[in-house]
């Protein structure tokens, strides 16, 4: 049981390495386009509302802090707990999608989707009308992917509760609470380093 | 020579072929040696292909007029060519073959980490595999392999997208190949088998592993930017509307360069075994070839530039690059050294596997050495995106790693199929295929050096002489390739039965029956000494 | 039956690359041969006798480890050290080079003399020359190479890039696309012819009817309505382009950039890139895709004009007191038309 424990546990810990290969890619070529047109990136954070931002970061620290505890019911045997945590986990993670929603909604209303035809205008800013535009596609991107992370988690959640209401875990057997831990905390991890980078930073430059 | 003997006896064990039939024991399976074969014969299948479109490429390029099909066509073949032989043969071909059979059995574990995951992995190389057939299929891709943009991401007018989604989603294969041989490596270890005892295939299949999980979602991520530029014109890489083409072949050769040593790595770790085997004696330097492994993953992810000297690139960070890629080449140099010193003075035998590693030897110092032309600033703008590379580029990975892996699966196949090949023919066919390599690539040499730019259609008519000496060594070479297909098939079902070790080799998987029964070992066995020890004797004086 | 087995070697830098390829080649034969020779021995000295011998094991040698990765890598320096000279040696180019312009397109090279003579896929050039080519693409990336002069450059939609050579022996080049292009990009070839100086003056003025390549960025500037705000000696909405090229020239965030060929371009296609300090954003439009990278080119070479024989004695501002892009030593070109006064 203790190998297998570790051996799940190491291999969780390598496909995270990927994952973070995987959002280093994007916010490698991010980085540099943020280098190459720095007016632009500072114009296109007045659309960023940090509000959304700042909620949604308090959001999934809470969900962070329900999941360790979830793990650590599991540890400790207490089932009841365990499920509580889960569902409460599963409560903050769509409350986090639902945020994200009204956010996507805010951009969709300020014409701020380049990703769709005739959804797109940058009248504010017009002389960083086509940088911004390829910022916010970086920015959907990024979001879109954290947020396509955030389902998968919701349905590793849902599997573990579903798992947990079977009564599947006991103190000698949760490995699969613990890997799933492992994967939402890495993705709240990735929401932290977003947060600034997309709306935080580029406020502070076009305040100066 | 060897000793392939009929021993019944060996035969009527219960194995993994016999222990279940039909088709579902197959596609179901969790056995890591039955993934394997399946591994084994979609590769196989995707060589095929490739070799196919290798076939006509070299067929086109006969005459220089470009007579054969138009130009367009002609594009389409070497793009095809360039993306099932690297993403859907090179990369998968050690690893996730040889490597999946014997990485386990080497280590003597009963199966990898996590054996669903390795099934798993195989159903994603098929999707991978059917998108990129699906775009050949649909009307074929004219990028070339690389993708550059902002070709592949306005201006192609072809299946751009399905080709990237076949590559992205084998990504994924490979990524979960590496980290079930991270984890297995790291966690199954049978008792007494220490890091230093560990064969120098396993270390090889470990370092590859490591460029697997690292580099391996940057290409992922770089092609989904490609498709989704392609999708919805938004200016990722295209200039016109402020991005920066340069910045795709950043990403891509992040990955792409690493890549390559995906595809060496494995084959150096077969060569260990090989040179080791058929010396009858211990590898020289036994760590510092398991750590020009692990040198050459980590060095392999700092020298991409060099595939970019004439972008414009900064001349400092040309500076940078050329430097490491001579790093790079030190532990690789390490390893021919060691090989061969291992041969010497050691009871050298001439099967098939042990000629394959000469030719492995012979030519991959060739590519090798001829990669520093590339290295070096001042010849690389010469010679780059010449057939020089094209040249230096096979020498690798066909000299290389091909040889690489022909050798291994002639090592391993009386293990694998329980059967012996006919020695005659594998010799003659091994022969054929380092005359016809040699025949095809060298000339392509020279033509790079005189300046023929690689993926033309039709070329200055002075080059043709090379260039009918390059196809008919492809033709030899393709003969060498299609009489081991015909022996192996032939051997499944004629062959003389194989003993559980036909070379007198050491290693855990020469330890149990051929083929191996399900769970590998009748016993979790226990290691008491360190990798290759043909001989208890104490160490001979050095000359 | 041609075949060819070396390049001709025609420009000033061909032979020094050969003597490094020969160098390089040299240590590989010599690396292959030693690698070849040690195998062959080997396995003919040790060839198995009998099937049960077992040799004696040797377990490695740290000097002989250390031996062969500090030896070789030390040799890879040589080769590096070389490399790298003649590398930077070759990127700076001389200051009395000629210009030509280079507009890579799917699947032709334009080429544009300042002259005004104008050519596809063939370029003419004096011996003993430096011929500076400003490369530029209007769709994707291409790749300039003159195998016999050993140079290529990879040529970037979007933005300038420069190569040199120096031709050194009368005759005909190939001139390649290295870059693959697309569907013709085996048929984006094309020849370089190298003359010697009396041959080229007259070939030179043997075409260019439609004016100097100045005269033809001079009409442009009328016709796209830039002589409206950019006044050409007096304070307009827009800065004054006399005199600007090769100035270090102050911005609005406090900045300065050196007036060259990439800034100018910047200017044209994405004007409130760098505001210039005084002005205002928004006032000129893009012409992105309004205007040909040939057109760019020649509105280039206008306003470079105008530096040349814009008063030289006018004080530079900001600190170089050396334009980039100083005056050339007058030769025929300085003579050109288009430069009225």
């Amino acid at each position: 049981m203790a190998q297998q424990f570790d051996t799940a546990t190491l291999g969780m810990w390598v496909f995270l390495l990927t994952e973070i290969m995987f959002f280093g890619g994007m916010f490698g070529a991010y980085t540099v386009y943020r280098g190459m047109y720095p007016g632009a990136f500072a114009s296109t954070s007045q659309f960023m509302n940090p509000m959304f931002g700042a909620m949604n970061t308090a959001v999934l620290i809470v969900s962070s802090l329900t999941m360790a505890l979830g793990v650590r019911a599991a540890r400790l045997g207490l089932q009841k707990a365990l499920q509580i945590f889960l569902i409460l986990t599963m409560i903050f993670g769509l409350a986090f999608l639902v945020i994200k929603g009204f956010e996507y909604h805010e951009h969709w209303v300020d014409m701020k989707v380049p990703l769709i035809g005739g959804h797109w205008d940058y009248k504010e800013a017009p002389q960083f009308a086509r940088q911004a535009q390829l910022l916010f596609c970086f920015y959907f991107f990024m979001t879109g992917f954290h947020a396509l992370h955030m389902v998968v988690g919701l349905g590793l959640m849902t599997t573990i509760f579903v798992m947990a209401r079977k009564g599947t875990f006991s103190a000698a057997y949760f490995t699969p609470v613990e890997i799933s831990g492992l994967y939402w905390h890495f993705v709240d991890i990735v929401w932290i380093f977003l947060f600034p980078l997309l709306y935080l930073i580029g406020r502070t430059k076009a305040l100066i | 020579m060897s000793t392939a003997l009929q021993d019944p006896q060996v035969a009527e064990t219960p194995n993994y072929l016999n222990s279940e039939y039909g088709w579902k024991s197959w596609l179901f399976t969790k056995d890591h040696k039955r993934i394997a074969v399946l591994y084994i014969i979609s590769i196989t299948a995707m060589f095929f292909v490739g070799g196919v479109f290798a076939g006509l490429i070299r067929l086109e390029l006969l005459t220089p007029q470009g007579d054969m099909v138009n130009s367009d066509t002609y594009n389409k073949f070497f793009t095809m060519h360039g993306i099932v032989m690297v993403f859907f043969f090179l990369i998968p071909s050690i690893p996730a073959t040889l490597g999946n059979f014997f990485v386990p059995m080497m280590i003597g574990a009963k199966d990898l980490a996590f054996p669903r995951i390795n099934l798993i992995s195989w159903y994603i190389y098929i999707i991978g595999a059917i998108f990129a057939l699906a775009s050949i299929v649909l009307g074929g891709v004219d990028t070339g392999w690389t993708f550059y943009t902002p070709f592949s991401s306005t201006f192609s007018n072809t299946f751009v997208i399905t080709a990237a989604c076949g590559v992205f989603i084998a990504g994924f294969s490979s990524i979960l190949t590496g980290l079930n041989f991270i984890v297995t490596v790291h966690k199954m270890r049978a008792p007494g088998m220490t890091w230093g005892r560990l064969p120098l295939f396993v270390w090889a299949n470990y370092a590859t592993s490591l460029i697997q999980v690292l580099g391996t979602p940057v290409v992922a991520i770089t092609l989904a930017l490609v498709g989704l530029e392609r999708a919805f014109h938004i200016g990722i890489f295209d200039p016109a509307i402020g991005g920066d083409p340069i910045l795709f072949q950043h990403m891509f050769w992040f990955y792409s360069h690493p890549a390559v040593y995906i595809m060496i790595l494995p084959g150096m770790g077969v060569i260990s075994e090989l040179v080791t085997c058929f010396s009858r004696k211990g590898i020289f330097g036994y760590s510092f070839i398991a750590a020009s492994s692990l040198g050459i993953a980590i060095i392999g992810f700092l020298v991409w530039g060099h595939h970019m000297f004439v972008t414009g690139m900064s001349m400092y960070a040309s500076l940078y690059f050329s430097l490491m890629s001579f790093l790079v080449a030190v532990p690789s140099a390490i390893k021919i050294f060691n090989w061969t010193a291992t041969m010497f003075r050691g009871s050298i035998s001439f099967d098939t596997p042990m000629l394959y590693a000469f030719g492995f030897i012979g030519l991959f110092t060739i590519g090798g050495l001829t990669g520093l032309f590339l290295a070096t600033l001042a010849t690389d703008v010469h010679v780059t995106d010449t057939y020089f590379v094209v040249a230096h580029f096979h020498y690798v990975m066909v000299g290389g790693m091909v040889l690489a892996y022909m050798g291994g699966l002639h090592f391993w196949w009386p293990k694998i199929s329980g059967r012996m090949y006919p020695e005659g023919w594998a010799r003659f066919s091994a022969l054929l295929v380092f005359a016809g390599f040699n025949l095809t690539f060298f000339p392509q040499f020279i033509t790079g050096y005189l300046g023929q730019p690689r993926r033309y259609h039709a070329y200055a008519p002075e080059f043709q002489v090379l260039n009918v000496m390059s196809t008919a060594g492809a033709s030899i070479l393709g003969l060498g390739y299609l009489i081991p297909l015909i022996y192996f098939l032939w051997s499944m079902k004629y062959g003389p039965r194989a003993s559980s070790n036909p070379w007198g080799a050491k290693g855990l998987e020469w330890e149990t029956s051929s083929p191996p029964p399900t769970y590998n070992f009748e016993q979790t066995p226990i290691v008491t000494e360190e990798a290759y020890a043909y001989s208890h004797e104490k160490e001979a004086e050095v000359g | 039956m041609q075949l060819p087995l070396f390049p001709e070697a025609a420009s000033s830098i061909a032979s020094s690359i050969d003597y490094l390829y020969f160098y390089l080649t040299a240590v590989s034969a010599i690396m292959t041969l030693l690698i070849f020779v040690c195998v062959f021995t080997f396995a003919i000295k040790y060839r198995r006798r009998s099937p049960d011998e077992i040799p004696k094991p040797i377990h490695g040698s740290l000097k002989l480890e250390i031996a062969w990765s500090v030896i070789p890598f030390l040799i890879m320096l040589t080769f590096f050290w070389w490399g790298a000279q003649l590398f930077f040696a070759s990127a700076s180019v001389p200051p009395n080079a000629m210009d030509v312009y280079v507009v890579g397109k799917q699947w032709m090279w334009k080429i544009q003399y300042p002259e005004g003579q104008r050519e596809i896929n063939e370029l003419h050039v004096p011996i003993g020359r430096p011929v500076k080519l400003t490369l530029a693409s209007e769709d994707v990336i291409h790749s300039f190479f003159i195998p016999a002069f050993r140079v290529k450059h990879d040529v970037v939609p979007g933005r300038y890039d420069t190569m040199w050579f120096t031709a050194t022996k009368p005759g005909r080049y190939h001139i390649f696309c290295a870059e693959y292009c697309g569907t013709e990009h085996s048929g984006m070839v094309g020849w370089v012819t190298v003359l010697n100086e009396v041959d080229y003056e007259n070939w030179l003025s043997g075409g260019g009817s439609e004016g100097s390549m100045a005269q033809q960025g001079e009409k442009l500037f009328q016709q796209m309505g830039c002589s409206t705000c950019h006044l050409l000696d007096q304070q307009g909405r827009c800065p004054i382009m006399r005199g600007v090229y090769g100035s270090r020239v102050q911005l609005q965030n406090g900045g300065t950039v050196q007036a060259d060929d990439a800034y100018i371009r910047e200017s044209i296609l994405n004007p409130n890139a760098k505001i210039v300090a005084g002005f205002k954003q928004d006032v000129m439009p893009t012409f992105q895709g309004q205007i040909s990278e040939e057109g760019l080119l020649q509105l280039i070479v206008y306003i470079k004009s105008l530096a040349i024989t814009g008063t030289p004695s006018a004080p530079q501002p900001g600190a170089s007191g050396q334009p980039a892009n100083a005056p050339r030593p007058p030769g025929k070109r300085a003579a050109t038309p288009g430069v009225k006064q």
